[in-house]
């Protein structure tokens, strides 16, 4: 176990040699980084939200609501269909079928092969190479109903595009933030994860996240009671006055027809927000606004009125704006919303964690001086112990400390709190396996053995004690890591890392200055 | 002159108090069993939902105005706790009836009533756990702990004779009630990074347990007519300085963490500290004489016939020797 062969030593003085250069860039500035030759790494740690401050929100796609709309098309699809045939039938949502009973007998199976054509093939939302189902299950009965089911795949897919589609607009409006390196990610079925760095106000993030952004234009109708608002009319309130009005229930014109949203400001100074419309959006709120000339035209977001002017004279522009007493802030978001999209479902925050940076900063602090003191007291106490063995494992420890740096840079893992706790906790575990080499040797040489053969044996005897302690650790760290979240799993990462490299410095690095140290000086008795 | 904390040739003769050993433990457990069924534990957002807010006030903070301030908000039960110093307070509320909508809602009724009532505060940081997650996160916790423990009574099963796997168990098991007793009697936030601490202390106990374990199959090659009890005594002094060398620098880490590493790993630290002790002290007296009890015998090695002599050359040939 002593023979080192210069290609072993080489390797050993590499791996440790690019660990402190990997490591390196942490201690410089950013401009010092930026300064380094090009050959040089110059990743930086990557700090955690609970270190530098910002956002992470945890979002829910609503399920339901995607599901619900999916039932209300398939609803909408049947009747027409039907229709076009001239064939008379009652429909109605079941849970999740459409149950159809035709009046006539005689159009029954008409009906039913009407009602098959409507089904068409989905991906089952896993992925290429699955077995193609269809959208809908059509049965019938001996009693004339035919039912017309929503198939798992069909909700699956299409649970999965409203997701995807959610992520979408989820970006655009977190960049429309400016905010620096925004994480935004799937997770799971049905959730979307979002970490903002650096952020100071939460809200503003929470309020651009939680709003669906379904903008409609709808006629107001002046007369109606709204408190019963007759077929085909809805009565929603109004944002900016208060008051219940009755508008029609079918959207003239929706937000898929915007191109462009931006804040103004009126002839008062009061914040608006100016929209434009595609050349259809346009053309459609032209003929809107010429026909209709002193009748009031409501915008809607997510159900509520945010203004309903007066039709003064024809728009024939394609661009129009919204009044809406808004403070700047307001009106800022709403254009980002507009410019965005809107969401296909709700979503809902379901976990929110929110760090100032002051505190992340003090934590980052407190971090440092907590390692550097027990990196001292370990360090003076581990060489009073063992002297120059001890100092030996030291030089080992630094150089470990400086590996999982190097480590966590270059693989872009996440520093956390708890990840600086790992660090710490490696540094008092480290020396474990020192420990049993040099208890091992110490027992070798009391037995009577020469200072070769003594740390030969020490550490032939230390070495499947090393690998077993380690491994158990390991596999602690790793189910951490794999059932871990956040913070956590940064801890996990820093544990599992430092298990490696304490195992590479104590087996391989420690052992290099020993023999190096006995070959140069063949001492005739061990100083331990 | 090096320092020697532990002298060279001890004959500790631990296995003789190990009936004393396992009526303090067995008290001990039954003692965490009882407060955990009776006072339980401090579980915090991660685990049941709800919200915390910390905040930093411009002067040492008035715990009961802040208290008196969220009462009028009708959320049900807020605790208000000062955080490391007196300017910087916690305060958690339960999860509100209503699901996620509700508890967003009541967090931003904290937040303004906090920023419009009190000059100069400003809110560090905001949680908020949905009663969805936060059983998720339970789930989770409680997955990933029993998995480890199995994951481990394999690995030792397979490494060694099965009597050391169950013996690493009993111990391990040992630690994680205790831990969860400490728990209970401090009253400390049980969060996600407690599930973490477990997790380590698990992986620290069992390294502490396997170094002596290591060592009781050696010395079962090496002296095979010595009866268990001294055989183990044997083993557990022959590893003593490492294990008290070990543990004391992993203390002196953690005791760096604790009081310089500021609050919000604090019970973090303090369950670390606790395990150590705990993991130290069940590896010598648990898991060790649970050999006894589990009837490990000298023989359980006998089939290897070189080894005593290889060893006296120097050749520690450890890797697993076949069961007859």
């Amino acid at each position: 176990m002593l023979d080192f062969p210069p290609w072993k030593i080489a390797f050993v003085l590499l791996i440790s040699f690019i660990g402190m250069l990997a490591a390196l860039p942490n201690l410089l500035s950013d401009e010092q980084v930026a300064a380094l030759p090009g050959f040089l790494p110059s990743s930086k740690l990557t700090l955690g939200l609970d270190l530098q401050g910002g956002s992470h929100m945890l979002l829910e796609v609503d399920s339901d609501a995607v599901v619900a709309e999916q039932m209300v098309n398939l609803e909408a699809q049947i009747r027409d269909a039907l229709r076009a045939q001239r064939i008379l039938a009652s429909i109605e949502p079941q849970g999740r079928s459409i149950h159809v009973r035709v009046r006539d007998e005689t159009q029954r199976a008409d009906a039913l092969s009407v009602i098959r054509d409507q089904a068409v093939p989905v991906g089952d939302g896993q992925g290429f190479g699955g077995v193609l189902s269809r959208n809908i299950e059509v049965e019938t009965e001996d009693n004339g109903l035919i039912t017309a089911t929503l198939t798992e795949a069909a909700i699956r897919s299409r649970i999965s595009g409203a997701v995807e589609q959610s992520l979408e607009i989820v970006r655009r409006r977190v960049d429309e933030m400016g905010t620096r390196e925004p994480t935004i990610q799937r997770q799971g079925a049905d959730r979307i994860l979002v970490q903002v760095p650096g952020l100071q106000d939460s809200q503003q993030l929470r309020s651009l996240l939680e709003t669906t952004a379904k903008l409609t234009f709808h006629m107001v109708n002046a007369q109606g009671d709204p408190n019963r608002p007759p077929p085909g009319f809805m009565s929603l309130p109004s944002q900016d006055t208060g008051e219940i009005l009755v508008l029609e229930r079918r959207a003239r014109l929706t937000g898929e027809n915007l191109v462009d949203a931006s804040v103004g400001f009126d002839e008062s100074s009061r914040p608006v927000v100016n929209f434009r419309f595609d050349s259809t959006g346009g053309r459609r709120f032209a003929d809107i606004t010429r026909e209709n000339v002193n009748r009031r035209f409501a915008i809607v977001l997510d159900d509520v009125i945010i203004s309903a002017p007066n039709i003064q004279e024809p728009i024939l522009g394609g661009a129009g704006r919204i009044f809406g007493n808004f403070t700047v802030e307001g009106a800022n978001n709403l254009a980002i919303l507009l410019r965005a999209g809107a969401l296909p479902a709700p979503l809902t925050i379901m976990e929110e964690r929110t760090v100032g940076p002051d505190l992340g900063k003090d934590s980052i602090e407190a971090g440092e001086i907590a390692g550097l003191l027990g990196l001292s007291f370990v360090v003076l106490f581990i060489f009073v112990t063992y002297g120059w063995f001890g100092l030996a494992a030291n030089v080992a420890l630094m150089v470990n400390i400086a590996l999982i740096l190097g480590a966590l840079s270059t693989l872009g893992a996440t520093l956390t709190l708890p990840g600086i706790a790992g660090i710490v906790l490696t540094i008092g575990m480290a020396v474990d396996a020192n420990v049993l080499v040099f208890e091992r040797i110490k027992e070798e040489a009391i037995a009577g053995r020469g200072p070769m053969r003594a740390v030969e044996a020490g550490y032939q005897q230390a070495l499947s004690t090393i690998l077993d302690a380690n491994i158990t650790t390991f596999i602690a760290a790793f189910l951490l890591f794999q059932f871990g979240s956040g913070p956590v799993r940064g801890f996990a990462v820093t544990l599992g890392i430092g298990i490696i490299t304490s195992v590479f410095t104590a087996l391989l690095l420690t052992r290099l200055f020993l023999v190096i140290w006995l070959r140069r000086r063949r001492p005739q008795r061990l100083p331990i | 002159m090096l320092l020697k904390l532990i002298p060279d040739n001890t004959h500790i003769p631990f296995m003789k108090i190990r009936s004393f050993a396992y009526v303090v433990s067995l008290l001990l457990i039954l003692a965490s069993a009882a407060l955990f069924f009776s006072r339980g534990l401090n579980l915090g957002i991660d685990f049941i939902g709800g919200s915390t807010i910390e905040i930093l006030t411009p002067e040492p903070a008035n715990i009961g105005n802040i208290r008196a301030l969220l009462e009028k908000l009708d959320l049900g039960d807020v605790s208000v706790q000062e955080f490391g110093e007196p300017r910087d307070v916690l305060i958690r509320f339960q999860e509100q009836p209503g699901g996620e909508e509700a508890q967003k809602e009541a967090q931003i009724r904290v937040e303004n009533a906090l920023q419009t009532n009190i000059e100069g505060v400003s809110i560090r940081s905001t949680s908020f756990i949905g009663p969805k997650v936060s059983s998720e996160l339970a789930r989770d916790g409680i997955l990933a702990v029993s998995l480890s423990v199995a994951a481990v009574l394999v690995y030792i099963w397979f490494r060694f004779e099965w009597q050391f796997g169950l013996g690493a168990v009993i111990a391990l098991v040992h630690d994680v009630l205790l831990t969860v007793g400490f728990f209970s009697i401090t009253q400390l936030d049980f969060n996600l990074s407690i599930i973490a601490a477990i997790l380590t202390i698990v992986g620290y106990s069992l390294n502490d347990t396997v170094v002596v374990y290591d060592r009781v199959r050696e010395n079962m090659r090496k002296y095979r007519k010595m009866p268990l009890p001294e055989l183990i005594d044997r083993s557990i002094n022959d590893t003593l300085s490492r294990t008290v060398m070990t543990s004391l620098t992993t203390l002196i880490a953690l005791f760096a963490l604790y009081f310089f590493g500021g609050p919000v790993i604090q019970g973090f630290t303090a369950a670390m500290i606790w395990g150590i002790v705990i993991g130290t002290y069940s590896s010598i007296f648990i898991a060790s004489p649970v050999l006894i009890l589990l009837h490990l015998r000298s023989t359980a090695f006998i089939g290897d016939e070189k080894d005593q002599d290889s060893d006296q050359d120097g050749d520690g040939n450890l890797t697993k020797v076949p069961a007859p």
